[in-house]
């Protein structure tokens, strides 16, 4: 559209095809009332068509106005089904046979895909729809949701609560769904308020003039075809994403890697000149950047030099370097210095650079600690930067000169900085977020297997053999193998002859034994550690099973390896050695408590290894007063971030809902503003910025985020006792006008005094214990029982 | 790593209240003076001031509690200390009256203390037996989810009466609807099942239906009446879903129980104690009022 509305200002000849029936189409699928926002709030709009934060239907309006108003030259209903030809003389064909020719095409199409159709005759009947934006819209008819995914489950239990509902499955189960959704419609099946036709196909839709209902679904069942009267047809069969088609069109992607974008130019060409892309398609998925981009790449065609909307943020941030080059000619240069960057497309390479900070610290100046929590990667423009390993009478440096980077480990694995770095003499260093640095490893190759290979021996150097040299340890670590486990996976099992050795990069284990056919769990080893070694040094067999607590990834290293890296290093296989011995101690004695194995197994299986810090309750001594939940409501604008009561309980130990602030937390995966961090002593919290899409809430597997909106602030005790204030009324979910945000608990950061749930609780019932103090948790505990 | 309150910091708050206790009455015993001991001799003025002190920084508890951004210690020393003082109290108090009590203000006041005190101590009480019996009750399930569990054994349980025959769809109909969990306070308190059940061949006024005990009876009768096959088999259907929902009933009888009686206590502890604060304020008054 903004780029449509950029031709039609400059008066140049377009259309703007779009494959529905109206404009925007991703937007108008927003449900009702839907908050809009505008991030990033630092990048200036560029386009002829306004965009400010505001409700949906506002936006869409005011988009419709300006189309109007400068004249778009806009055809609805018109998909594009191939696009061939060159540049200056495309030929685009359309789903209706029509075929238009261009000089130029611009893809901003999105990753959304197209709602996959039901394909039968009469799909085009008024009763077809393939979305649901309210469940409680209608009352009281018969409803046919075709399609066995997480939505058609979601909106058909929504539906049977007011509907008669029947959901149809073309295979014989329903196996592509979350947990959650599987037992939610098997139970309603069984309940009888869902009925549901396995292994049945629509085949055709009649409108009739039927007393029951105005429409007729037949199916295909194994028992014969079925006539089904009903109101409407909701199909959820998936949609079809558009990466099929932009490759037809010639453009490539870099790799089959569901999450790979194309490969773009600065000024969003792809490979097939003349063919651009810009939106989401481009790795961009904010609306505010496709606007921008809509803009520049038609004044770009257009033949005028146009300053990308970033370009004054750029220049700012560059200014600390010396020199007077411009933001193009500098960004070249880092990339030019900087071999890991080399590969890296410009457009990338610049919205990483947007992204990060540049810092020219003195020498001596401490870029970062040993323990810190804090996860951003570093590379060296120019100068050196000195890493000291070890404690204070045992640490050794060794220097990183520029074009090289570090900080890759915490950003791995989630788990503190190893080291701790000083600055040299001249150092400058780009600072960039950790999800940056993540999201160009998925999309160029050679950046992560650069990092991935460094880490690796650095890993190793830091763990086993930090005096051997760098290059002596490549040649090891390149026999090194990577391994990544899913959860409860095992690496290794007790009895079977060990060979290797296992650094957990990320994620963490737990370590269990047989014993009369139970499995009792004895310990956990978190990232950052090793196991396995005692099947390297002369014992054969493995003596315990390890398997993943949750997702992890190791880096393996085989018996021949091993020996070559404890030939280099004489003192390592007796620092080994120690480690195996307080481990066989500590599993004997994890061994005799029944109990304790048991709890440490119970809080494993509710993802407890990869917390960072965890709320526990002792039901023992909890009344139930819910003290806890008002004072966190009561420090946090009120909306409470705890969930006491819901939550397991194991042998009087009791984990509420609330955020165990991972080490590598699920929920900063996918979040668009970036807006999930995690601060110096670890808490993971979200900051304001928050759009409120909800990908954290679905992301996270505790389900410790929800969304909600700041309610009234509370009346003051004194207020409510003499006067008898009341807060006024919330107004009921999905029609109040403030938007709603992400919100989850983030250990009181901003408060002195910590946790206020923990302060809060009068009988003493609320602890915050961390992984590492489980097992002394759980010793004291049985200790008392 | 979790400490209750009567443990909180090996037990510091007990040692200061004994000591407390150890002084007054070491002073008590010592001091000689001319009148029998009483709240008006140098001693009877100091340990009722330390009272009121007490008496009003015990009350302060309530705030305490609701401070949330508060870092004046923490809540759970509060309490601890909130325990113990408290009982030290009772001493202190008794050693200022010098045991002469009477009917008027001054030992109204001293009887709504001992009120106070008296609840306080049932509350200790409760509060050390009753959660761990809460929560294996609850077996994993909070009280909003056994509601849950309830009526979809309900649901089932109406499915399966509609094999059987209207009588004994009206039977599970009026069973449901003459559900009760607590009720009044005695009932909450002794977890009393107060249900009844109208049966379709009964007496017009519900009987008592306890446990499920008059359903299962009529059930099981008509049972063993039964001598057809199907109905058989619904009919047993019908009495071990019955069988379930008493278990769950149970269970939810003794979760409201136990819930009644955690705050119970605090019904008296507090409002007594706003009636102590009123009482107080007349005897310390009344008292200089008439030096």
């Amino acid at each position: 559209m903004s780029a449509a509305a950029r031709a039609a200002e400059l008066g140049v000849s377009h259309v703007l095809l779009e494959q529905s029936a109206a404009h925007a189409n991703t937007i108008q699928r927003y449900q009702k009332g839907k908050h809009v926002m505008a991030e990033p709030n630092v990048l200036p709009l560029r386009s002829p068509l306004p965009f400010a934060a505001g409700v949906r239907e506002h936006i869409l309006e005011e988009w419709g106005a300006g189309l109007d108003r400068l004249g778009v030259n806009l055809r609805c209903q018109s998909e594009v089904t191939r696009i061939e030809g060159e540049r200056g003389d495309f030929k685009l064909t359309l789903k209706s046979g029509e075929s238009l020719r261009a000089e130029h095409v611009i893809f901003s199409i999105g990753v959304q895909g197209n709602p996959r159709r039901l394909g039968v005759p009469g799909d085009d009947l008024p009763c077809v729809q393939y979305t649901l934006d309210d469940p409680d819209d209608y009352q009281g008819e018969t409803i046919v949701v075709v399609g066995a995914g997480d939505a058609a489950i979601e909106n058909a239990t929504a539906l049977a609560r007011q509907n008669r509902v029947f959901i149809v499955n073309r295979a014989e189960e329903f196996a592509r769904v979350k947990d959650g959704n599987l037992s939610l419609v098997l139970k309603a099946i069984e309940d009888e308020t869902l009925g549901c036709f396995y292994k049945s196909s629509c085949v055709a839709i009649t409108a009739t003039t039927g007393a029951e209902a105005p429409y007729l679904l037949t199916l295909a069942t194994p028992e014969g075809d079925t006539a089904v009267p009903c109101h409407r047809i909701i199909a959820r069969i998936g949609a079809v994403p558009p990466r099929k088609f932009v490759e037809s069109c010639g453009i490539r992607f870099p790799s089959s890697d569901a999450a790979a974008l194309p490969e773009l130019s600065a000024q969003y060409e792809s490979n097939v000149p003349g063919l651009y892309v810009i939106g989401a398609l481009g790795g961009y998925p904010l609306i505010k950047q496709a606007m921008n981009q809509g803009y520049e790449v038609v004044s770009h065609i257009q033949g005028e030099a146009v300053e990308p909307a970033d370009e004054p943020l750029l220049a700012d941030k560059l200014s600390k370097l010396p020199g007077m080059l411009s933001v193009t000619e500098t960004l070249q240069r880092m990339q030019q210095r900087i071999p890991l960057f080399a590969d890296v497309n410009p457009l990338m390479f610049r919205e990483l650079i947007l992204g990060s900070a540049v810092h020219c610290p003195h020498e001596g100046d401490v870029v970062f600690r040993r323990n810190d929590y804090t996860n951003s990667f570093y590379t060296v423009l120019d100068g050196s930067v000195q890493i000291e390993f070890g404690e204070d009478g045992d640490s050794r440096r060794i220097t990183l000169a520029a074009g090289q980077f570090f900080g890759e480990g915490s950003l791995l694995s989630g788990r503190r900085r190893s080291a701790t770095v000083y600055a040299g003499a001249g150092c400058v260093l780009i600072e960039s977020p950790r999800r940056d640095i993540v999201k160009l490893m998925s999309s160029v190759d050679s950046v992560r297997s650069v990092i991935d290979r460094l880490f690796i021996v650095r890993a190793i150097q830091s763990g086993f053999a930090p005096n051997t040299p760098f290059e002596m340890l490549e040649p090891i670590a390149d026999r090194a193998r990577l391994n990544r486990y899913k959860r409860d996976e095992a690496l290794f099992k007790e009895g079977e002859p060990g060979d290797r050795l296992h650094l957990v990069r990320s994620g963490s284990v737990a370590v269990s034994r047989n014993f009369g056919g139970r499995e009792v769990t004895l310990s956990y080893v978190a990232a950052g550690n090793y196991v396995g070694e005692m099947g390297l040094l002369g014992r054969t067999l493995r003596s315990a099973t390890v398997r993943a607590a949750v997702p992890t990834e190791t880096v393996s290293l085989d018996a021949d390896t091993f020996a070559e890296l404890m030939a280099h290093n004489p003192t390592l296989r007796s620092e080994i050695e120690s480690v195996m011995r307080k481990r066989i101690v500590s599993n004997a004695q994890a061994q005799s408590s029944d109990a304790g194995g048991d709890l440490i197994s119970f809080l494993m299986r509710q993802g407890l290894g990869e917390a960072t810090d965890v709320l526990l309750i002792d039901e023992s001594l909890c009344i139930g007063c819910d003290n806890c939940e008002q004072a966190c409501a009561a420090t946090h604008g009120g909306t409470s971030r705890l969930d006491r009561a819901a939550g397991p309980t194991f042998a009087h130990v009791h984990v509420p809902t609330s955020c165990r602030h991972c080490e590598n937390p699920h929920c900063m995966k996918d979040c668009p503003p970036d807006a999930i961090r995690r601060a110096p002593n670890g808490e993971v919290y979200i900051q304001d910025n928050c759009i409120g899409c909800g990908n954290c809430e679905r992301n996270c597997p505790y389900g410790v985020i929800h969304m909600a909106s700041t309610p009234p602030p509370q009346p003051s005790l004194w207020a409510s006792l003499l006067f008898g204030s009341e807060a006024p009324p919330v107004e009921s979910t999905g029609q109040g006008k403030a938007p709603k945000k992400a919100v989850k608990c983030d250990m009181c950061k901003d408060q002195s005094g910590g946790p206020a749930c923990v302060r809060a609780c009068p009988t003493g019932a609320a602890l915050r214990v961390s992984p590492a103090e489980f097992v002394e948790f759980v010793s004291a505990g049985a200790a008392e029982r | 790593m979790h400490q209750s309150i009567l443990d909180f910091e090996r037990r510091r708050y007990l040692k200061i209240a004994l000591a407390l206790c150890g002084v007054s009455l070491v002073a008590y015993l010592w001091h000689d003076p001319r009148s029998p001991p009483n709240g008006g001799t140098w001693l009877g003025y100091t340990l009722g001031g330390l009272g009121a002190a007490l008496i009003l920084w015990l009350t302060a508890l309530g705030v305490r509690k609701r401070s949330y951004t508060s870092t004046l210690g923490s809540l759970q020393g509060w309490v601890s200390a909130h325990v113990y003082l408290g009982l030290a109290l009772l001493l202190v108090a008794s050693l200022h009256a010098g045991f002469q009590f009477g009917w008027n203000i001054h030992t109204l006041c001293y009887v709504l203390m001992v009120v106070v005190i008296a609840s306080g101590l049932l509350g200790i009480v409760l509060y050390q037996r009753l959660p761990q019996q809460l929560s294996q009750n609850r077996a994993q399930q909070t009280s909003d989810q056994m509601l849950t569990e309830l009526q979809e054994l309900d649901e089932r349980t109406r499915r399966v009466a509609a094999n059987a025959s209207p009588d004994e769809v009206l039977a599970i109909e009026a069973n449901i609807a003459g559900t009760r969990i607590g009720g009044s306070t005695v009932a909450i308190l002794s977890a009393q099942d107060r249900s009844t059940v109208r049966l379709p061949d009964g007496p017009a006024e519900a009987e008592a239906n306890p446990g499920q005990a008059r359903i299962l009876e009529w059930l099981s009768a008509r049972l063993s009446a039964s001598d057809d096959a199907g109905r058989t088999r619904t009919l047993t259907d019908l009495v071990s879903l019955i069988g379930a929902r008493r278990a769950l009933l149970r269970r939810l009888q003794q979760d409201a129980r136990l819930r009644g009686w955690l705050s119970i206590w605090l019904y008296v502890h507090v409002p007594v104690t706003f009636g102590l604060l009123g009482s107080l304020i007349a005897h310390v008054v009344s008292v200089f009022l008439y030096w």
